[in-house]
């Protein structure tokens, strides 16, 4: 049986604000300090008038045009009403029928051979304020639960995607560049063990039946997922269980008692559970919320923030892909480690002017040492100027690959040194970073510059085989690798000689 | 209103708002409710095709704060109202939901 998952997805952000959206206390995850970051606002209390926080809008706005939405012009807040425990005033502030925002598409996958591309429709963003947190007693002998209302009231972009996504892989590459994207931004921290990035997904399945008809299974509605691979194992079991529930009981979407069903997933177990349905759950009876004003949004301002959003995740590994020729792999690894990273990379290879050598650089050598040390790119001691310009002489013949490998290794370690000596009191300057005159110093130090110069090399190569008579015999009589003493030699006497070429004109000598 | 206000409908509206009525109360309610409704619907005398629906009473907008932190409450001072807490939580009886 041919089947085509249908999925969507519904995806929370936390953003980065320093207060709530509608009041001034702080928006920090601070679950050790419970309820000490609340006040009439946040708690509901009566006579308390919310007002909103120009920060979180201004972000909703970047995060909605990077991903290609078109923003309304008026848009306005509405009460969605329910019971719950952490949501103290009985209803949560939310958007109802004027999102801010509405109609955009990002683009997945495409970025090895022969993959095509997918549109992803992003069906509206809106923004919303987060609820408490409940605890549950864990005892299991029935006890309270504890609510910790810290979280409530902090600004909650909401991000809904049409059902486009035809597998839990694509589902997956959509959340993680989300995250880069969101990163990027400056939106959000995404960090998923505190909250801050989770999600819902929507599923189904078209079946393709024996006889020749379709038939569609009901849709379901995963809650709560806060990994990547918690929401792509979640769909995976959720489309095969719903192909063998259907061909079980043949139950189709819209069928009687086949309503929209929400389900929990267990990453323990590996599997999808029943939930007991919400009652009523859809009768949030929503109206406009009249203690906030609406919002208007100037063409002049879109155009503003639009102007200055950073370059999508996607589309920079396609354009490293092709502009600088670097494998998919090689675009992936940089774009993945966040846009400071990625710029880097780039300024190294314009600096050099070989961004395979400045690829090669970056995820190799940089990374290595970023984790070693727990720095951020933007914390590490060799600018791109300073890289760049090392592989411009690698590029330009000038020193061997071998030889920038040791001159990287040496700036770091020099630069250790003086930051541990500078720990440990003494009078040094660690503010100044290790730069072009390092690197002349080190090259002349060690003689590693590549000698071009034939006539030095004529004189050493034949004082060599003049010093070597033994070797020179062995080489003749067929040892290959006699040669390697009289090069050996050669190297010894000029520094920075480059071996190749030593070789070729040892062999043009001896034959 | 296109929908008849029912009692089936108040013990609806009553159960969404956590509200437990007796059977006499949805019978007064219903009663009153329908004579709210009714007051209310003199409204649709009015031919509203060409007005714009509202969104907010005043004709306000954008009425926006900066970003900045304000005092809030104590945390004693945010549990002084609950009915019950531990001195850390509010204490609500046990949520038997989600697992």
């Amino acid at each position: 049986m041919n089947a085509t998952p249908i999925i969507g997805l519904e995806v929370h952000v936390q953003l980065l604000t320093r207060t709530k959206i509608f009041c001034g206390c702080p928006n920090r995850f601070n679950p050790d300090q419970p309820n000490t970051q609340t006040c009439p606002v946040c708690l509901g209390l009566p006579g308390a008038l919310p007002v909103l926080n120009e920060e979180a809008f201004r972000l909703s706005l970047r995060t909605a045009l990077a991903l290609g939405c078109r923003i309304a012009p008026f848009t306005k807040w509405d009460r969605k009403q329910y019971y719950y425990p952490d949501l103290p005033k009985g209803y949560q502030i939310s958007q109802y029928d004027l999102p801010f925002s509405h109609d955009g598409v990002v683009e997945i996958g495409g970025e090895t051979e022969g993959d095509v591309p997918r549109r992803l429709r992003i069906r509206r963003a809106h923004l919303e304020e987060d609820a408490g947190k409940n605890l549950h007693d864990e005892s299991g002998r029935g006890g309270d639960s504890r609510v910790d209302l810290n979280r409530a009231g902090t600004p909650l972009l909401e991000i809904v995607t049409e059902p486009d996504l035809g597998s839990a892989a694509d589902a997956r590459a959509f959340l993680e560049d989300l995250r880069l994207l969101l990163t990027d931004l400056e939106v959000s921290d995404c960090n998923m063990q505190e909250g801050s990035l989770r999600c819902d997904a929507n599923v189904n399945v078209r079946l393709a039946l024996d006889d020749g008809g379709t038939a569609t299974t009901p849709i379901v509605e995963i809650k709560n997922l806060n990994t990547f691979s918690g929401v792509e194992a979640a769909i995976e079991h959720e489309l095969a269980r719903q192909i063998a529930e259907f061909q079980r009981t043949g139950r189709r979407f819209g069928d009687p008692g086949a309503e929209k069903e929400t389900r929990g997933w267990s990453a323990e177990r590996n599997e999808t559970f029943a939930q007991r349905g919400k009652e009523e759950a859809s009768d949030y009876r929503y109206f406009p919320d009249p203690d906030l004003a609406p919002v208007t949004v100037a063409a002049e301002e879109v155009a503003r923030i639009q102007e200055r959003l950073c370059e999508p995740p996607g589309a920079r590994r396609r354009r490293f892909a092709g502009e600088h020729q670097l494998s998919e792999y090689d675009a992936r690894v940089i774009v993945s480690q966040g846009r400071q990273f990625a710029d880097y990379f780039e300024a190294v290879a314009r600096a050099c002017g070989d961004a395979k050598q400045a690829a090669n650089f970056v995820t190799q050598d940089v990374l290595r040492e970023l984790n070693a040390r727990g720095l951020g790119i933007r914390e590490f001691p060799l600018t791109s100027d300073v890289l760049g310009g090392l592989l411009a002489r690698v590029a330009q013949g000038g020193i061997t690959v071998k030889s920038a490998r040791e001159i990287f290794g040496e700036l770091l370690a020099a630069w250790s040194a003086r930051a541990e000596a500078a720990e440990d009191g003494a009078d040094v300057d660690v503010g100044e970073l290790p730069g072009e005159a390092a690197i002349e110093r080190i090259i002349a130090e060690r003689g590693l510059a590549i000698v071009n110069d034939e006539g030095a090399l004529e004189a050493a190569l034949a004082a060599a085989i003049a010093d070597s008579p033994r070797a020179v015999e062995d080489f003749r009589a067929g040892k290959q690798q006699a040669a390697g003493a009289i090069i050996g030699k050669v190297m010894k006497q000029v520094k920075g000689a480059d071996p190749k070429r030593v070789r070729e004109l040892l062999l043009k000598k001896l034959a | 209103m296109s929908e008849r206000l029912t009692p089936q409908l108040v013990e609806r509206v009553a159960r969404l708002a956590r509200l437990k009525l007796a059977p006499d109360e949805v019978e007064r309610f219903t009663g009153q409710l329908q004579q709210v409704l009714k007051y209310v619907a003199q409204l649709d005398a009015v031919d509203s095709r060409d007005v714009e629906p509202l969104a907010h009473p005043l004709e306000l907008t954008n009425v926006l704060r900066a970003d900045e932190p304000a005092p809030g409450l104590s945390r004693e001072a945010a549990l002084a109202n609950a009915p019950r807490t531990d001195g850390r939580y509010f204490l609500v009886p046990p949520i038997l939901d989600e697992k």
